[in-house]
């Protein structure tokens, strides 16, 4: 398999070093970590509570990707589908605390769980304010007999409207409990039409024949609950709308925000095609969009797919969701 | 008991192990998880080792430095499991060390950490079971591969196999092969000291 690099072993550290010096005004490095931070003066100089994440590399451009301005404080790129060290986490915590806290947001996987855990042990030990939300959006799985639901493209949702509301001055425990809510109204599936192929494995991550799709993959190669003969984007859309709304409470004065995610070698233009199905499917059901999203926004290395996320949005969200933000991706 | 001639010659044969098995450790993995295990736990026990180049520590400092080289270096969900464990036991080493005891404060470190149970199919299903075994001077490598053995027909309750639901049956955990290989090595390491005591240490025969 093809892959633009030079050794495997130096993707990560190069992709980092790429990001910041081709965007040295948003973000810089975190001294001798995979972390990054935001570098504008108004963070520098201010007070608010930061907002850290991270997780393994393969899913640009989150994190890194969301740091700057009304969003990250910090991001932790992993090894490849690997979770960052708590000493790494550890780094970006202290750069990010100005003295009111930082919230962590971390996606739920094992290995995520417990290093963002070891982190938040050890910042606890030098009195920094640590709380941490765990987004579990994946629907596309009961939790029960498992780890539970996974963190998928979800997770920019709660970084935006968190972030938002960080600019504007919420405490910690007002910006965890705002998460949490995010997290309790938004739900994501994905479908894939081949696997990612990870550098240094020279084959996708699972077969797919060549008239084959497979519903409800994860963003790690997962394997997903249902592998279907390919079927066009109406009819992918409206198995995925259906699913997802099954999963929500849905009340008549519901407004929701759409996010349609491309895996990482999915073309826009079919983003665009399967967007198109989403909202004319939604608006036959009578559910009112208020806030759309269409891009490669959470990715599984080359992935094609796309992965749906609704939020039933609440309170000041939809506000919260257009504040400006200066980020690399958002 | 637990000095520092074993703890050394004990980490000196785990990392041969690992290095010897990285391959088919992240083969295992591969199968129902992400493929990165071998590698991960090779990476780590190369800082491990490295830990001991820092002369005159005792047995907790030792401990807490091992711990501290897997939690920096394995990442994934191993390197948080097996660096708690190493972490507590290296807290409680200050006040025994007795064997049986330490690897049973490991044993509850891993499973404070990870939430998991018996029968979860993780390496928790190894560890559980060493510290009595030591204690009634029965812990053997046939026992030990047949506790890894144990997690083939379990179900994925913890972890990224979890999501592989009954399809995570019929395979190896890794991490509990990984943790085979662990006691495996203290084997080894007790049997050598036997045979060829550390001369620097006076008692390395009190085993």
């Amino acid at each position: 398999m093809k892959k633009i690099i030079n050794a495997v072993a130096d993707i990560v550290p190069e992709m980092v070093s790429g990001l910041v010096k081709s965007y040295p005004q948003l973000v810089e490095q975190i001294p001798n970590t995979q972390a990054i931070g935001r570098r504008d003066a108004a963070f520098k100089a201010g007070h608010q509570v930061g907002l850290v994440s991270g997780g393994g590399s393969g899913h640009e451009p989150l994190h890194l990707g969301y740091v700057g301005a009304g969003m990250l404080s910090a991001a932790i790129a992993g090894q490849i589908n690997t979770s960052p060290t708590p000493d790494q986490i550890y780094a970006a915590i202290r750069y990010a605390d100005h003295g009111a806290g930082v919230l962590l947001i971390v996606k739920n996987y094992a290995g995520d769980v417990m290093n963002f855990a070891m982190a938040q042990e050890l910042a606890e030990y030098d009195d920094i304010q640590v709380k941490a939300i765990t987004v579990d959006d994946d629907v596309a799985f009961d939790a029960t007999d498992t780890q539970g639901r996974r963190g998928v493209a979800g997770t920019i949702l709660v970084e935006k409207i968190c972030g938002a509301a960080a600019e504007a001055g919420a405490t910690l425990d007002e910006l965890a409990a705002l998460g949490q809510a995010v997290i309790d109204h938004t739900k994501t599936i994905g479908i894939a039409l081949t696997a990612a192929t990870v550098p240094g494995v020279d084959h996708p991550g699972f077969e797919l024949q060549a008239d084959e799709m497979e519903y409800g993959v994860g963003i790690h190669n997962e394997r997903g609950y249902a592998t279907e003969k390919m079927a066009p984007s109406a009819t992918i859309a409206a198995h995925l709308v259906d699913k997802i709304l099954g999963n929500f409470d849905l009340q008549a004065t519901d407004e929701f925000a759409v996010v349609v995610n491309g895996l990482g070698a999915t073309p826009l233009m079919e983003q665009y095609v399967f967007a198109n199905d989403v909202l004319a499917d939604l608006a036959k059901r009578d559910i009112k969009v208020t806030f759309t999203k269409v891009g490669n926004l959470v990715t599984a290395i080359d992935m094609h797919g796309v992965s749906l996320t609704l939020c039933q949005l609440q309170d000041n969200w939809h506000t919260l969701l257009n504040a400006p933000a200066a980020t690399i991706a958002w | 008991m637990l000095d520092e001639a074993l703890l050394f010659k004990w980490m000196a044969a785990f990392d041969h192990q690992i290095q010897t098995d990285k391959a088919y450790l992240s083969g295992l993995d591969a199968e129902i998880g992400d493929g990165d295990h071998g590698d991960n736990m090779a990476r780590g026990m190369s800082a491990v080792m490295h830990t001991f180049k820092t002369p005159d520590q005792s047995v907790a400092e030792q401990l807490k430095a091992i711990a501290f080289a897997l939690i920096s270096k394995v990442g994934g969900a191993a390197g948080p499991l097996y660096g708690s464990a190493f972490l507590r036991m290296s807290k409680a080493a200050t006040d025994t060390q007795q064997l049986d005891q330490l690897i049973q404060i490991g044993a509850d470190a891993i499973a404070d950490r990870g939430g998991a149970n018996f029968g979860d199919k993780t390496m928790l299903d190894v560890w559980a079971y060493v510290p009595a075994m030591l204690e009634h001077h029965t812990l053997s490598s046939a026992g030990l591969a047949q506790l890894a053995a144990n997690t083939k027909p379990m179900q994925a309750k913890k972890g990224r196999a979890s999501y592989l639901g009954e399809r995570s049956v019929g395979h190896l955990d890794p991490g509990a092969v990984s943790s085979q290989e662990l006691f495996q090595a203290l084997l080894l390491a007790q049997a050598d000291l036997k045979t060829s005591p550390n001369p620097a240490m006076k008692n390395g025969t009190d085993l």
